[in-house]
């Protein structure tokens, strides 16, 4: 008997290898693409800034269209969620509701409700890995059951899974032909809310448009205009690389709009077209294979965001100091390198990874020693990949209170910058206060001398702020402060070396 | 067989069972077999002195005094000296503070019954001078003790450095005056001074055998020899660079004085724009050397490029070295002339030019190096594996950041982790940094 479905979008915002999209055409004859916008329920578990909204509504005005073109339409119903569903499955008679399974504790907490409905009002559930290259129950299994913890022995267990699913067909318009998409008039009611219908700003100034479909033209990009995927060299670190990539995927890979799966099977295969290879393309898929591994040790930890109840986390005596953390937040720390990359995050949504390294090493271990979850929850309301694994992996990783490299290294926010863009091209473009200093005094302005600062037309102190800290006493302190804690707690700090 | 089954109960509950239940199933099983009065009689209250005490051993503090409100007896034993031999006291302002706080109320018990008791004594204060100053309110308390080890951590800032000289040392110097039997003090980071060492040497100078004292900047190289030249137990000492003197090392090599076993130096620069340190004779550190054969000695360097000047010009017995923040090229180059003794080396960054010649250098020198760390440098594919080459086996710790490594026409990176791996006898990768 086919069912009634409602294929319920969370994340997973595409209809290229869509798993359980595919599942429920297969077994329905009809299906309702729904996008519930339960407002108080994410905000509730996450932070949100305007950018981030905006590209989910461009996500979403995508995903509407391309289901248009399929003879199909989105449905974005405004609400929250359970009851939203209660009343939609008895009006439209739904029989099935289908969703990717995701495994974030909320989301996880989301499918148990609506599962529990499912047996109260009678409809079942279906719910596929599609976020993910593996399922990772079967890596917790592989490996005792227990998530691997360090990178190395993540590589050895997905040596041993093989390689993953293979991505599913495309859909296309006969999919939606013998089953039935909604009634026409339904996407008059439920069309997809403006900016100025959620309250936030008109438009976004940043460079970066959501949806599958530039995701997908911007993997295309990637695989072609990426040089060295043909010679198989990484990039070494080039200033232009800080600025917003045409080719970077990973907020596409955050909401879902591209699936990771595609992309590890094109990668795959030139890879394999390749003479010289001997090793799996770790180099090449690192992206895919880092998020990867955050994942699962996510999926398996409890308390995974935070320090307190985690237990590969160090339990670190941070400083709690809201002053310093608005100075860092709003870009006024008085480094030029640290202001310049929070500006861009601001404004775009994206920075270079090395980019995150040295702010978030100069917010908790090198300099501020304030806490990694309060850098984690700046970048969640900022960062359009803001994602729950990654971002707290990340943190934690960089204020050393997991995943330890054998030693401690701060990031100088003079030297690192320096070093990334000698002529300090990147600072100029996002602190345009700074730009007519000469590039020897542009990472450490307070350096210059009064003429020097007055021919620049830039006044330290008055248009621009002092160093916050004084770096190498902050430094030098904070590392023997890690040593300690890393001496201390021995034991945690062994599990995920 | 009755006591067996009692064991097995123990065993199976919580530890934070309620004792009423234990004994109530003591009762019962009493009842079920039938035993004799003298079992039933016989309950957890009357176990033996050495059995509660070696219980107590494992249960935490909170657990432990719990359990000392169920009887007398067991009150008794919560009190014994033994179990109040160790205690760390962490103190903190919930405002600031993420770390939980010893309560009040067991400090001032710990004060007033088992002040005596303590022996290995330590504070973690946060970063609010309170804190620091409720720690020397403690410490200038503790009269009638002998403590062997004490320890003052700073957890976040050095908070010690905000309470006054006078009230810190003389809070320090009621445990030196009184203890009579010190032998570890870890006291780096605070407003230590030579009087206060004076005091410590008049009175503990057959017991001390570890002192640290970094970064406390009252305490001048003449408090130090004082040190040296009195406690000649002393077998592992962390100090800054400007304290060491060529006195120093002679007299750590007296023949009164025991093998020296670590020695560990901090070089900060400790004005604005320093450049020029003293030089240590290679004299002083031959006597060290021949005096101490096995001495560890580990240098931390927090110097700008420009700063390493004075360092390493002649012969240096280091064995462990670290540049927390970037070192020259040229100072690579006098590393691996002049210090045959090394172990481990950890460079954090250097500049721009790729360090080929500084490395095999130090591969063909420092015969005993076995552990290396490199970030924020550059080496060849080329001569990194030469490098490696030439220390085989013997380097078990090598922890390179992958962008470190510069690809070349020999060499990718892929190749170059299975030639390493090769010639180390073990499967290595870099130190991979995660793509965001």
């Amino acid at each position: 008997m086919p069912h009634r479905t409602i294929h319920l979008f969370r994340k997973g915002l595409r209809l290229h290898d869509n798993p359980t999209l595919l599942a429920a055409l297969e077994s329905s004859e009809v299906v309702y693409p729904v996008y519930i916008l339960d407002r108080k329920f994410l905000t509730s578990v996450m932070h949100i800034g305007d950018l981030r909204w905006h590209f989910l509504l461009q996500s979403l005005e995508d995903l509407q269209k391309n289901l248009c073109q399929l003879g199909s339409c989105l449905l974005v119903i405004q609400g929250e969620y359970e009851s939203v569903l209660r009343d939609h499955i008895q009006k439209w008679n739904i029989t099935q509701v289908t969703l990717d399974a995701e495994m974030e504790p909320f989301y996880k907490e989301m499918e148990a409700n609506i599962r529990r409905l499912g047996e109260e009002l009678g409809f079942e559930v279906l719910s596929l890995v599609g976020h993910s290259l593996y399922d990772t129950k079967r890596i917790l299994d592989l490996n005792g059951g227990t998530p691997p913890l360090t990178y190395k022995r993540f590589l050895h267990i997905l040596s041993l899974l093989g390689d993953p699913e293979v991505p599913v067909r495309n859909l296309t318009a006969e999919d939606f032909q013998r089953c039935r998409p909604p009634d026409p008039g339904l996407a008059e009611c439920y069309r997809v809310p403006l900016p100025v219908d959620l309250k936030i700003s008109l438009e976004s100034l940043s460079p970066w448009r959501g949806g599958e479909t530039e995701g997908l033209q911007r993997l295309e990009q990637h695989l072609t205009d990426q040089g060295w995927v043909a010679s198989f060299t990484k990039p070494r670190t080039i200033p232009n690389s800080l600025l917003p990539s045409t080719t970077g995927l990973s907020p596409y890979f955050s909401m879902g709009c591209l699936s990771v799966r595609t992309f590890f099977y094109r990668l795959s295969n030139i890879y394999a077209q390749a003479k010289h290879h001997s090793l799996p393309p770790v180099s090449l898929q690192g992206q895919l294979l880092w998020r990867e591994f955050f994942y699962t040790v996510a999926s398996a930890t409890p308390n995974f965001t935070k320090m307190a109840g985690n237990p590969i986390c160090l339990q670190i005596n941070w400083c709690e100091d809201a002053e310093r953390l608005h100075k860092w937040k709003t870009a006024q720390t008085g480094f030029p390198w640290i202001d310049a990359i929070m500006t861009q995050l601001r404004q775009e949504g994206w920075i270079h990874h090395l980019a995150r390294h040295a702010v978030a090493c100069f917010l908790t271990r090198g300099d501020l020693w304030i806490s990694w979850e309060e850098g984690m929850k700046v970048f969640e309301e900022l960062l359009l990949d803001a994602d729950y694994s990654i971002n707290a992996g990340n943190w934690m990783w960089l204020s050393a209170s997991a995943f330890f490299h054998q030693y401690t290294r701060i990031f100088c926010p003079v030297r690192f910058g320096r070093r990334t863009d000698p002529e300090g091209q990147y600072i100029r473009k996002y602190l345009p206060i700074l730009k007519n200093f000469p590039s020897k005094y542009i990472y450490e302005p307070w350096t210059a001398s009064e003429e020097e600062q007055k021919q620049a037309g830039c006044i330290i102190g008055q248009d621009y702020p002092f160093p916050m800290v004084n770096h190498k006493e902050a430094s030098d302190h904070n590392l023997q402060l890690m040593k300690q804690v890393r001496e201390e707690q021995y034991r945690t700090a062994q599990l995920t070396r | 067989m009755k006591r067996a089954r009692q064991k097995v109960v123990v065993e199976n509950e919580a530890p934070q069972a309620s004792q009423k239940s234990k004994k109530q199933k003591t009762c019962l099983y009493g009842s079920l077999f039938g035993e004799s009065d003298s079992y039933t009689s016989m309950d957890w209250g009357s176990l033996p002195h050495p059995v509660i005490l070696r219980i107590f051993q494992f249960l935490p503090l909170v657990d432990r005094a719990r359990a000392s409100s169920v009887c007398r007896r067991w009150n008794e034993i919560f009190h014994i000296p033994d179990l109040w031999r160790r205690f760390e006291f962490e103190l903190s302002q919930p405002a600031t503070s993420y770390l939980k706080s010893t309560h009040p109320d067991l400090i001032q018990q710990i004060i007033k019954r088992h002040a005596d008791h303590l022996q290995y004594v330590s504070f973690k204060v946060d970063s609010s001078t309170e804190s620091a100053e409720a720690a020397c309110d403690i410490l200038s308390q503790l009269v009638n003790c002998s403590i062997k080890t004490l320890g003052l951590i700073s957890t976040a800032k050095p908070s010690f450095m905000n309470v006054s000289k006078a009230h810190f040392t003389s809070a320090l110097t009621v445990v030196f005056v009184n203890s009579k039997s010190l032998s570890s003090i870890k006291i780096d980071d605070t407003p230590l001074d030579d009087p206060s060492l004076k005091v410590l040497v008049a009175n503990n100078s057959d017991t001390l055998k570890l002192l640290k004292m970094s970064s406390c900047p009252h305490v001048s190289p003449a408090g130090i020899l004082c040190v040296a030249d009195q406690c000649h137990g002393l077998k592992e000492l962390a100090l800054n660079y400007y304290i060491l003197s060529d006195e120093l090392l002679l007299a750590l090599s007296s023949e009164k004085h025991v093998d020296l076993e670590h020695l560990r130096i901090d070089v900060v620069s400790e004005n604005p724009g320093q450049v020029e340190f003293h030089t240590i004779k290679k004299q002083s550190w031959d006597a060290l050397v021949k005096h101490s054969p096995k001495v560890n000695i580990v240098m931390y360097f927090f110097l700008y490029e420009e700063e390493f000047d004075t360092f390493f010009r002649e012969e240096t017995p280091v064995t462990h070295l670290y540049f927390g923040r970037a070192v020259s090229k040229a100072m690579l180059g006098r590393i691996g002339m002049n210090c045959p003794r090394l172990i481990e080396l950890v460079v954090c960054a250097n500049g721009l030019q790729p360090l080929d010649d500084e490395l095999i250098r130090i591969a063909e020198r420092c015969k005993n190096l076995t552990a290396m760390g490199l970030g924020e440098c550059e080496v060849t594919c080329r001569g990194f594996i030469e490098f490696v080459k030439m220390c085989g086996g013997r380097l078990t710790q090598l922890s390179i950041m992958e962008e470190v490594l510069i690809p070349d026409n020999d060499y990718s990176l892929d190749r170059l982790h299975l030639e390493v791996s090769k010639h180390l006898g073990r499967m290595w990768f870099p130190d991979m940094m995660p793509t965001w």
